[in-house]
């Protein structure tokens, strides 16, 4: 038998139809639908009179346009309440399971998937966003899609695709003291570029892979769409089954055993070529911080912001110029004496209780720098209610933090956490685009502790050099 | 979906590499439930922040072909963007190189995504900034671009192509293959996960 990638075999065990000169017809395993992307697709269900073909592989939740703050008044932007009544009335409509606002179980789509083991080894899963690439984190073959495509999954259960290609990303050793996860796959973009992986799936591997948590990876996969990737994936291993078992959805018995057998069947074989390759030393890697307005625009805490002298080509001269006007940033300034407005904590990135430990841990017993507004926004509810066990929220509201209600909040300002204009924020979300966190709002991607850490200092500081 | 034979019509350039769905739909106008009326609220925060922007100069108001650098439509799955751009008015984008997810879109709703060589996209680009008039062919069925002293050949998988030349949707296709899929889910392991079963 032919060598092949874990992708290949998640692939080829989805393979409902393949005809040559044809995109091979996939059967989705588990839809994830939220109040965003989903209601024109409900329409049009209705109108063309059909029916949810699968509403047990189906879960709904509300994030995007959520409150963190003062829930119980409700939903007060009439226009996110609109789109959150149609999400609710249509799951009724249309028998799909929905996690509402008052359930604990609520969060974001991508942190609440893994969290309640609806995400396993081996699945598909798609959900018309494009951080769905995150739950290929426990092997699982996840990635965005649009309104037409999340009709098409309602309906139907399936998904025409053309094979990506793929590309394994290797990590090798050990991770210094002070780089994260998120530091690795902001270096794997600041070197690929947003467009780099384009056409792909990304396979992380190699010993700095398989020695981090499941928290770790799946920011990683998380951010694998910012290097434009179809999706990102791990193999999975034992770290994956302990994360699994036991979770509210998670196989039981007998039934758990028979998957585990299949799961471990679940990594690329030793002879399997990728079409694109690339290698990463993990001692080489440093904190990253984002200066420009695509995730590409990263550089090392050490390093200089781009001076457009350094381009290489027009293109990229008129990019660094734009990206350094809108920043308001000045080429060759270190980027640790770029001073701070807001932090944002949160996100499907790093939303996760050990990112929010990460971050408590350099807060604990300090204050937030004067000029420094800045707030938590757990990932799901569960995750709020194990920092509150855990003592987390007790650390950062005596360092000044807002501690917030669930949701995807200001990682893309569609609820009422927005910079204002001219705001600059160190965050731990996934995209630093032109008013991505507000209109006029200037983002800097980092890791929790880097966020944590300029939190405190008012400034970009190195973790590394943190006591 | 309206099928696609020929596209005659202006260029709108847009010079600027890696251009994001954010930019291309800002996220005010993803509240909205509708599926229809995007148009005018394609690129609204840079045509706000620039009177000179590509959108709001009259002699390209009219463009029906938009081209622009490589990377296009990088970043959020949103298929208001493409929404947007088909509602203002454009018919087809040329660039060097899509980003994947907004590439699909464009193909469900029958916005033509056509990839030329970077110095096709930079000629076409050049000519669309000094004569906001000029009218360029773009032929499905030949998979060509054509203008007076231009002419490029494009790539687009056969089976993209007939769905387009055809206005075909994806769902009424895929549900010829119904026996298929309710065969595949006889297969599928009893392992694994069901919302009704937590």
């Amino acid at each position: 038998m032919t060598a092949r990638t874990l992708f290949e075999k998640v692939w080829e065990n989805h393979l409902v139809r393949h005809s040559p000169g044809e995109p091979d017809l996939l059967y989705v395993d588990m839809h994830l639908v939220h109040e965003v992307t989903s209601p024109q697709a409900f329409d049009s269900l209705r109108m063309q009179g059909r029916t949810v073909r699968r509403p047990d592989l189906t879960l709904a939740t509300i994030d995007h346009g959520v409150p963190t703050l003062n829930r119980h008044l409700g939903i007060t932007d009439p226009m996110s309440r609109i789109q959150i009544d149609a999400l609710v009335r249509n799951c009724e409509e249309f028998g799909v399971k929905l996690f509402g606002l008052d359930d604990p179980r609520s969060g974001i789509v991508h942190i609440i998937g893994p969290e309640q083991g609806i995400t396993q080894p081996g699945m598909l899963i798609v959900c018309g966003d494009s951080h769905t690439s995150t739950h290929g984190a426990l092997g699982a073959l996840a990635f965005g899609i649009g309104t037409s495509e999340v009709e098409h999954v309602l309906a139907t259960q399936t998904l025409p695709q053309d094979r990506p290609h793929s590309m394994a990303v290797t990590v090798e050793g050990d991770l210094p003291t002070g780089v994260t996860a998120k530091d690795i796959i902001l270096g794997v973009i600041a070197q690929i570029g947003t467009g780099g992986a384009s056409g792909h799936v990304i396979e992380y591997r190699g010993s700095t892979i398989s020695g981090l948590s499941m928290e770790g990876r799946m920011t990683i996969c998380n951010m694998s769409i910012e290097g434009g990737a179809r999706a990102g994936m791990i193999a999975p291993d034992d770290i994956t089954f302990a994360y699994v078992e036991g979770r509210p959805f998670a196989p039981r018995g007998s039934a758990w055993e028979a998957a585990l057998e299949e799961w471990r069947q679940l990594s690329t074989d030793p002879n399997a070529d990728f079409d694109t390759e690339l290698f990463f030393q993990a001692n080489r890697l440093e904190p990253y911080v984002s200066w420009g307005t695509n995730p590409g625009q990263t550089i090392p805490v050490t390093a200089a912001i781009p001076h457009p002298d350094q381009a290489e080509n027009p293109t990229e001269r008129d990019s660094i110029e734009r990206a350094l006007a809108y920043m308001d940033l000045v080429g060759g300034t270190p980027i640790t004496e770029v001073e701070i407005d807001r932090v944002f904590l949160g996100s499907c990135t790093n939303g996760r209780i050990e990112d929010l430990r990460a971050a408590a841990s350099i807060v604990e017993g300090r204050q937030l720098a004067e000029h420094v507004s800045a707030m938590v926004v757990p990932g799901s509810g569960l995750v709020k209610l194990q920092a509150e066990t855990e003592g987390l929220d007790r650390i950062f509201k005596e360092a000044g933090f807002e501690w917030r209600d669930a949701g995807c909040s200001m990682c893309l300002g569609m609820n009422p956490d927005i910079l204002n204009p001219g705001e600059r924020c160190a965050s731990t979300s996934n995209r630093n685009f032109e008013g991505r966190q507000g209109p006029g709002g200037r983002t800097h991607l980092v890791s929790p502790a880097m966020a944590a850490a300029a939190a405190i200092a008012g400034h970009f500081v190195d973790v590394r050099e943190w006591n | 979906m309206k099928p696609i034979n020929t596209i005659v019509g202006s260029l709108a350039p847009l010079p600027r590499a890696n251009v994001d769905t954010d930019q291309i739909m800002p996220k005010k106008y993803l509240k909205r439930v509708e599926r229809t009326g995007y148009g005018e609220f394609v690129f609204a925060e840079w045509r706000e922040a620039d009177p000179q922007f590509v959108l709001n100069r009259p002699e390209y108001r009219n463009a029906r072909i938009l081209v622009t650098g490589p990377n296009f439509g990088s970043g959020s799955s949103r298929e208001h963007a493409p929404w947007g751009l088909q509602d203002w008015g454009f018919e087809a984008i040329v660039t060097f190189s899509f980003a994947d997810i907004f590439r699909n879109n464009c193909t469900k709703i029958g916005l033509l995504p056509v990839e030329l060589s970077e110095k096709e996209v930079a000629w076409l680009m050049e000519l669309a900034e000094a004569d906001p008039s000029v009218q360029v062919e773009i032929s499905l069925p030949d998979q060509s671009v054509t203008t007076e002293g231009f002419s490029a050949e494009f790539v687009i998988d056969p089976y993209t192509r007939w769905r387009l030349e055809n206005g075909l949707d994806d769902i009424g296709l895929s549900l010829r293959h119904t026996d298929l899929i309710a065969e595949f889910e006889a297969t599928r392991p009893s392992y694994l996960p069901s919302v009704t079963t937590g």
